[in-house]
């Protein structure tokens, strides 16, 4: 048998409704190990990369410093990197704050949103050196750094990735099925 | 009787009545090219460009343009489907389109021609406009950030005496279209209806209902779009 490709995952600015949308493959996922084996990802708790992968699914977009470190990573150790899902492919749900200043979204959250006043009472913008600093805006992966493929859906549907996946594996030519790409 | 005339579009024989617009003569036909900003029925206006053909060479619109005898028309041609999945992608990458969070996705016409190009993401940067919601009219909420300005609601929809619920306001890229507080207040039930499903997107909606038709059922959920009138949606 040909030697297994190696997959990486990450979730960064998204909902792990992505991630969930992989494992919905159902029964499939048998046969995927069988295929593939897994490397860094939540999936199997694997922190930092210990080998380079075929390929890597990135899961939402960038909102804050960690993303795109997390993001370079993965662009350096991954030969074919994937944006999965709408908040990957265009920011998503957490872009809406892109049309308001930074100023004001961290104002709203820590100073002037509800039970602030009791819970927060000194006014204080979180700024520790251990928690990831928030970017000005969300950025789509693709505008961070190179994307190979993307695959639109909140999330994906389990047989789009499926078929990607089967695609990228084989190297047969991938089919984007009208019933399984959507973009809702 | 109107003159029948004979044309070809892509080669395929066709007949209209003479003075036909060329988009409403290919569904005759059973021919369908891509539109956007036309609606059956109101005045065109040539706006997205999305039906842009190749008349006896030459570029043109196919929702402005009349039949004439002889016409040879190239409507599904590799190049002519590449520029108008470029102006889907145009159109995605200048609004705010959040198609999870919308209403009108599954029946929006935009994302079904984005489906149609299997268009996964644009190769123009995301413009993130800064454009806002106006939801304090009574029955319509307006969501800026998703309309094309394709001005079909301004073209289609008057009240009963001929004043129109929406009107330009500003210019050049901050254009936006306006509701008429009074008229709008005032509009039946069937008009604003009327309006909801005449706009393309999910700029135009009506308060007080939503996400009303089950994921699965929406109008291009398993139908790709213009394939009603020609099975693979070309010629
Ligand atoms: S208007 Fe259409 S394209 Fe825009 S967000 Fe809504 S469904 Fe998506
Ligand atoms: S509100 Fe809808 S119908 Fe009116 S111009 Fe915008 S997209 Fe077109
Ligand atoms: S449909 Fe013809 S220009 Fe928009």
């Amino acid at each position: 048998m040909a030697q297994k490709k190696i997959i990486a995952t990450a979730s960064l600015a998204g909902c792990f409704g992505c991630h969930m949308s992989i494992l919905d493959i159902d029964e499939r996922i048998l046969d995927l190990v069988e295929l593939v084996e897994f490397n860094k990802s939540p999936i199997t708790d694997i922190k930092s990369f210990t080998k380079e992968c075929d390929i890597g699914l990135v899961e939402g977009g960038c909102c804050n410093d960690e993303n795109v470190h997390t993001l370079i990573e993965f662009r350096r150790h991954c030969t074919i990197l994937v944006a999965l899902g709408e908040c990957a492919i265009m920011g998503g749900l957490p872009s809406l704050r892109n049309e308001i200043p930074l100023a004001e979204c961290l104002r709203e959250a820590y100073i002037d949103g509800p039970g602030m006043s009791e819970a927060n009472p000194a006014g204080i913008v979180p700024a520790d050196p251990d928690i990831p600093r928030i970017l000005d805006r969300i950025y789509p992966c693709h505008e961070v750094v190179k994307i190979d493929y993307s695959l639109p859906g909140c999330p994906p549907r389990a047989d789009l990735i499926w078929e990607a996946l089967v695609a990228l594996v084989t190297g047969r030519e991938l089919i984007l099925p009208y019933d399984s790409f959507k973009y809702d | 009787m109107p003159k029948i005339v004979a044309f070809t579009i892509d080669g395929k024989k066709c007949q209209a009545a003479a003075g036909t617009l060329l988009v409403a003569a290919a569904v005759e036909n059973g021919v369908y090219i891509p539109t956007l900003c036309n609606y059956p029925g109101i005045p065109p206006k040539g706006a997205c460009r999305i039906c842009t053909v190749r008349i006896n060479g030459r570029l043109a619109t196919a929702c402005t343009t009349r039949v004439l005898p002889d016409m040879e028309v190239l409507a599904i041609t590799p190049e002519l489907e590449e520029f108008r999945a470029s102006v889907v992608e145009i159109l995605f990458a200048e609004g705010n389109h959040l198609c999870p969070s919308c209403e009108k996705s599954g029946s929006c016409e935009l994302q079904a021609l984005g489906y149609r190009y299997r268009m996964r993401a644009p190769r123009f940067p995301y413009a993130f406009p800064k454009r806002g919601v106006e939801a304090w009219h009574p029955k319509i909420l307006k969501d800026h950030n998703r309309c094309i300005l394709c001005k079909r609601c301004i073209r289609g929809i008057q009240n009963a005496q001929g004043k129109s619920l929406f009107a330009f306001g500003k210019r050049g890229d901050r254009l936006v279209i306006n509701i008429d507080p009074e008229t709008s207040r005032d509009a039946s039930d069937d008009l604003v209806r009327l309006a909801v499903e005449m706009c393309p997107v999910g700029a135009i909606l009506r308060k007080g209902q939503g996400f009303d038709v089950p994921i699965g059922r929406r109008k291009f959920d398993r139908m790709q779009i213009g394939s009603d009138i020609s099975p693979q949606g070309g010629s």
